[in-house]
């Protein structure tokens, strides 16, 4: 059953490769990974990277992500260059993590920082899914853990957008660790009276999902996302029968209760904008 | 220790006839009453838990129980939980803290059940909701890897001042077939993974993620079970008298940092 996970978020992974290359604006047009629809690339992203035709989505690194929320010139990065000890010095690990930094010129799978939206100060952090599919190693819990001490100092509300395929493999016991150790950071958050935002976004899943992603004091999705602590086709393997559509989706979890609210992607700013002015006076 | 290689350990970890849960709590414990159900939706028969003594102390115990045949195995789900088990795990805790009881969990689990009604009634959040608690519990924690203590599923009733690991049990991310699959594409080479992913009792002391080892016999602690639960039951007695002398805020504080500097980065 296990076995059936892993090779699940293998498939996934080629999934995102697949869907990478379609969504990922070869030339001046791409193709909709949903409708299929041929795009002219700048529409797509003056659109923030969402289909003008049928609203889908589309995955965007976290240095877009900071640009479509964080006021310009306000976002002051921490920890940029943290890097994996490689704690286990497992085998090929090291020289996987230095090709996908030359590849997608990302340090780690997550970005934090302080910076403002409209003008209200922020503790926030992004995950990339271009690096490691987003996922939890040592540094991704390190950053997460510093960058809600730093909120815990200046009194800042945090918050975190999620997208994650799940614990970084190659840092075993290690990496599960984190979600205890994010958790409990988190925990700390809460005894502070500080809020904590969390954005689920395409995909969240595995360890993010049994950790931070869940414990959000508001937790926001965007439209379609896949959210999930298993993957889709481990279930299926599970319960030897296909899952209905829509199942996991941002939609799903919001009617089963286990999320607040469904923004899309260029209404993103303002509602976070609106949640942190709501939450102003409460703050000492 | 004997040389045993990882896969050695994970055999024996799984082997049916290796006492579960409800044996350790039956032989280390006295006047166990089992307590039932979250509260909220039903009672997961993968996890048990309830009150009893240590040496005269209440504590209460919680374990993740499998089956030693396939009948017990069906009811008892192979050890893999739902949500609403791991919400009656928090829930007895959350009584342990407000009666001042010390908490002792077991670990044994193939993972959190991957199935549709589990994603349903939110199995990441019951697990996070787990960790999230766990960390600021004002009342001393133990967690025991009995046998095999597999991803989130174990760490959803393992955030403890101490975690305790048999000599044969395993702790890790996923199953070594798991691991193989995903990193070497071949679920064959599940040894090999074993031996990387550095599971073991041992090696897992070493990267100081877990606090202590309670020996076994040569083929597993079924061999000589009175004596593998006396030397768990001092063990307990003694992490329990040294933990219930910490201040509260203190010891949150302690649990907070042990987790707080694990992690491997430059
Ligand atoms: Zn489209």
């Amino acid at each position: 059953m296990i076995i059936d996970k892993i090779r699940k978020i293998n498939k996934e992974e080629e999934t995102v490769k697949n869907e990478k290359a379609s969504d990922m604006l070869v030339g001046k047009w791409v193709k909709c990974s949903n409708c299929k629809e041929i795009l002219y690339k700048e529409d797509v992203k003056k659109n923030y990277s969402v289909c003008p035709n049928c609203g889908k989505h589309f995955r965007i690194s976290a240095r877009r992500r900071v640009k479509q929320i964080v006021d310009e010139g306000t976002f002051e990065e921490l920890d940029a260059d943290m890097q994996t000890s490689d704690i286990l010095n497992f085998e090929g690990y090291k020289d996987k993590i230095k090709l996908l930094q030359e590849k997608t010129k990302i340090q780690e799978a997550i970005k934090t920082g302080i910076g403002e939206i409209n003008g209200e100060k922020v503790a926030i952090g992004v995950m990339d899914s271009n690096f490691f599919m987003g996922s939890m190693g040592s540094v991704v819990g390190e950053k997460i853990c510093r960058l809600v001490e730093k909120a815990l100092q200046e009194k800042l509300p945090v918050i975190l957008f999620c997208v994650s395929g799940g614990a970084r493999m190659q840092e075993g016991m290690v990496s599960l660790m984190q979600m205890a150790k994010t958790s409990a950071a988190i925990a700390k958050l809460d005894e502070a009276g500080l809020l904590y935002v969390s954005v689920l976004t395409d995909p969240t899943t595995g360890g993010v999902t049994a950790s931070f992603a869940s414990l959000g004091d508001i937790i926001l999705a965007e439209p379609g996302a896949l959210i999930g602590f298993a993957g889709p086709r481990v279930i299926e393997q599970t319960i030897k029968q296909k899952l209905p559509e829509g199942f996991q989706s941002s939609e799903f979890l919001l009617e089963h209760g286990f999320i607040d609210k469904i923004v899309e992607r260029n209404k993103m700013k303002q509602t976070l904008y609106e949640i942190l002015k709501l939450h102003k006076s409460q703050r000492k | 220790m004997k040389n045993k290689t990882a896969w050695d350990r994970v055999t024996i970890a799984r082997t049916p006839e290796r006492p579960k849960a409800l044996d350790y709590i039956n032989e280390i414990f006295t006047n166990f009453i089992e307590l039932h159900g979250d509260r909220a939706f039903s009672d997961d028969k993968s996890i048990i838990g309830g009150i009893a003594k240590l040496e005269g102390i209440p504590v209460t115990v919680i374990g993740e129980q499998k089956g030693k045949n396939a009948k017990e195995n069906i009811e008892r789900n192979f050890g893999m939980p739902n949500p609403e088990g791991y919400r009656k795990a928090l829930r007895l805790m959350k009584q342990a803290e407000k009666f001042g009881r010390p908490i002792i969990t077991f670990i044994d689990t193939p993972g959190a059940y991957p199935g549709m009604e589990a994603e349903e009634r939110g199995q990441g959040e019951a697990i996070a909701r787990n960790l999230f608690e766990m960390s600021k519990l004002t009342v001393p924690t133990i967690s025991v890897v009995i046998g095999e203590g597999s991803s989130g599923g174990a760490l959803a009733i393992g955030v403890t001042d101490i975690i305790i690991m048999l000599e044969n049990s395993i702790y890790s991310i996923l199953s070594p077939e798991g691991f193989a699959s995903i990193l070497y594409k071949d679920a064959t080479k599940s040894q090999e993974a074993a031996d990387k992913m550095k599971i073991t009792a041992k090696e897992l002391k070493k990267l100081e993620i877990i606090d202590e080892i309670v020996e076994e016999p040569e083929g597993g602690a079924q061999e000589d079970f009175e004596n593998v639960c006396q030397n768990l039951r001092n063990m307990l007695s003694k992490d329990i008298k040294r933990l219930s002398k910490i201040k509260k805020d203190d010891l949150v504080e302690q649990r907070y940092q042990k987790y707080r500097k694990i992690g491997g980065i430059l």
